[in-house]
């Protein structure tokens, strides 16, 4: 029985010891490289102290920061990825979140990682990679790891302001590998490009696959996602046949108009999600790569992963929408209305070994999205509600239609409004805001009213928060205008926006 | 050139675009900031800028740019 990933590491790096796992255009690491020195640095966390805790892995996105995951987890703790293009002010709100006693860092971001440590041990990199095994310690503490442990946690972002930490066991984890891998059909041979950051759980679909059945992961160059011609060349200089990519990132492509000048030859596989793949870039996908499998990825964060897929099975007009398809093996799917009763269209619930532990330290945010199952009032059965409103069409398959919430989907991101405005409203000299999001232009902009001058704002916002939640416009208001009911008007913003 | 400048300060007011040549090789226009660029430029000026000219040297500055969009207007 698996009881950790770390089983499926031990498996391939003995299988496969020479073949490479994980590289990008400077570096490469082999399964066997990459067990050992997970062990060699889980020893030095181990003989630290370090166990059963939570170990920031704050690190460049590179082969050398999965290295730091696995040693985290050799030393049977859980990992949470941070990277060196997050904002200062988001790993600021994690670590105060986290309380980490340990911070695994690499040369580019050691400064800022001992300005945050606040007590914690910084271990760099380059300096526990090569430490002597301690192979005792390292046995004595993967029997005592249970398949319920906490393997890693990822921020999504938060309604207050402040990110939430998703909470993920090995099992579940394990659970949506396994059905993942069957679903998708990865073997060997399957090479993934990399396109999202470590720290989204969109990333788990190139790395647990590498790790459990030996693929290679190479880690796409962020720059490159700006001149799609040059991302297409690099796709076949390494010969990347699988790409699974938030629909942006696709579209990037296609819109432009790079797939009539060159082919990303060796491409076999294109999982998609994040968000609704607009139709019409879609089919120029299909029809430059027809025999391209192409394959709709859904399910948030709170539940492993992904948990429904469609694969494109027949030919969409325009105004169609690309459903979500059905659940994975070993997840139930189902819709709630606002009476808590099933329907054909309402909110996605999912119950299953894919719901996860729930937000680190904030029992609050858990018991309002982590619930009771309101169908069953007989044993503990806790559901997670994703927020998600969808219907059954007459095929069976789940459509989206749209979020619950003010959540919206940008650039593949998930972004709550209100996480902006409260970050706005933070600001000295503001008193209130609005965010709206222009869903035909795919944009935010925002609605202040207060002093800062609105070039002062926007510089200010850059700093603090994500790039993808930044507006692309501020508006400076003396008053902003407000609903009968005294609360702003979202959607009068939102059409004002809209007229321009 | 001076309607491209308020394209381009509508994304980042707090940048000199008059003087500024390393807009990418400084990472200050990103993935995003391409993509409103070229529909702005489209909306505005009517030029689509096809995908073999996006390419850093068309983005390092306002002027390589402005050339770019001249060039495609000329075609």
């Amino acid at each position: 029985m698996r009881r950790t990933v770390l089983d499926y590491l031990d498996n391939t790096a003995s299988r496969l010891p020479d073949k490479v796992s994980f590289r990008d255009e400077k570096t490469a690491l082999t399964f066997g490289q990459l067990a050992s020195q997970a062990r060699a640095a889980g020893s030095v966390l181990l003989n630290d102290g370090i166990c059963r805790e939570p170990v920031a892995v704050y690190m460049s996105k590179t082969p050398q920061q999965i290295a730091a995951f696995m040693a985290a987890l050799e030393a049977g703790c859980f990992y949470v990825p941070i990277d060196d293009e997050m904002p200062q002010m988001r790993i600021r709100l994690i670590f105060e979140n986290l309380k980490p006693r340990a911070v695994i860092c690499d040369e580019s971001t050691k400064e800022n990682a001992e300005q945050l440590a606040n007590g914690a041990s910084i271990f760099v990199w380059n300096e526990i990679k090569d430490a002597s095994e301690d192979a005792e310690k390292l046995s004595e503490v993967r029997a005592s790891m249970i398949d319920t442990d906490p393997c890693y946690i990822m921020y999504t972002s938060g309604s207050t302001g402040i990110p939430k930490g998703v909470a993920v066991c090995h099992r579940s984890l394990i659970d949506y590998i396994e059905s993942f891998c069957d679903v998708m059909k990865f073997d060997e041979e399957t090479v993934f490009g990399s396109q999202t950051p470590f720290y989204f759980d969109a990333s788990l679909k190139d790395i647990y696959p590498t790790i459990k059945l030996g693929c290679e992961t190479v880690i796409v160059p962020h720059t490159l996602f700006m001149f799609p011609i040059k991302l297409v060349e690099f796709l076949n200089e390494y010969k990347i046949n699988t790409l699974c990519w938030v629909v942006s990132a696709l579209t990037m492509i296609s819109a432009f108009g790079a797939l009539d000048e060159v082919l990303p030859k060796y491409l076999k596989i294109v999982g998609f999600g994040g968000e609704v793949f607009p139709i019409k870039q879609y089919r120029k996908w299909k029809k430059a790569l027809p025999d391209v499998r192409y394959i709709n990825l859904y399910g948030p964060t709170e539940t492993t992963g992904v948990s429904m897929y469609y694969e494109v099975d027949r030919d969409f007009e325009d105004d169609d929408v690309i459903p979500l398809g059905k659940a994975f093996e070993n997840v139930d799917i189902f819709l709630l209305d606002e009476n808590n009763k099933l329907a054909d269209e309402g909110e996605i619930c999912m119950r299953g070994t894919c719901v996860t532990l729930g937000y680190y330290q904030d029992p609050e945010r858990t018991s309002q999205a982590f619930v009771q199952n309101p169908l069953n009032d007989r044993y503990p059965e806790i559901i997670y509600r994703t927020g998600d409103i969808a219907r059954r069409n007459d095929r069976g398959e789940l459509v989206f239609v749209s979020r619950k919430d003010f959540q919206i989907k940008h650039m593949g991101h998930r972004v709550e409004l209100g996480e902006i405005e409260a970050d706005v409203n933070s600001i000295k000299g503001v008193r209130n805001s609005c965010a709206v999001y222009l869903k035909k232009k795919d944009r935010i902009e925002l609605y202040y009213e207060g002093r800062p001058e609105e070039k002062e704002l926007l510089s200010y916002l850059k700093e603090k928060l994500p790039r993808y939640m930044v507006p692309t416009k501020v508006h400076k208001l003396d008053r902003l205008p407000l609903t009968p009911n005294g609360k702003t008007d979202r959607k009068g913003l939102t059409a004002m926006s809209e007229g321009k | 050139m001076e309607e491209l400048i308020e394209i381009l300060k509508d994304l980042h007011s707090d940048v000199d675009f008059d003087t500024c040549t390393t807009l990418i090789d400084d990472k200050i226009l990103d993935s995003f900031d391409i993509v409103s660029i070229v529909s702005e430029v489209n909306d505005r000026f009517d030029v689509a800028i096809p995908a073999k000219e996006l390419v850093p040297e068309n983005f390092n500055s306002a002027k390589a740019l402005w050339d770019l969009i001249t060039r495609l207007e000329e075609d």
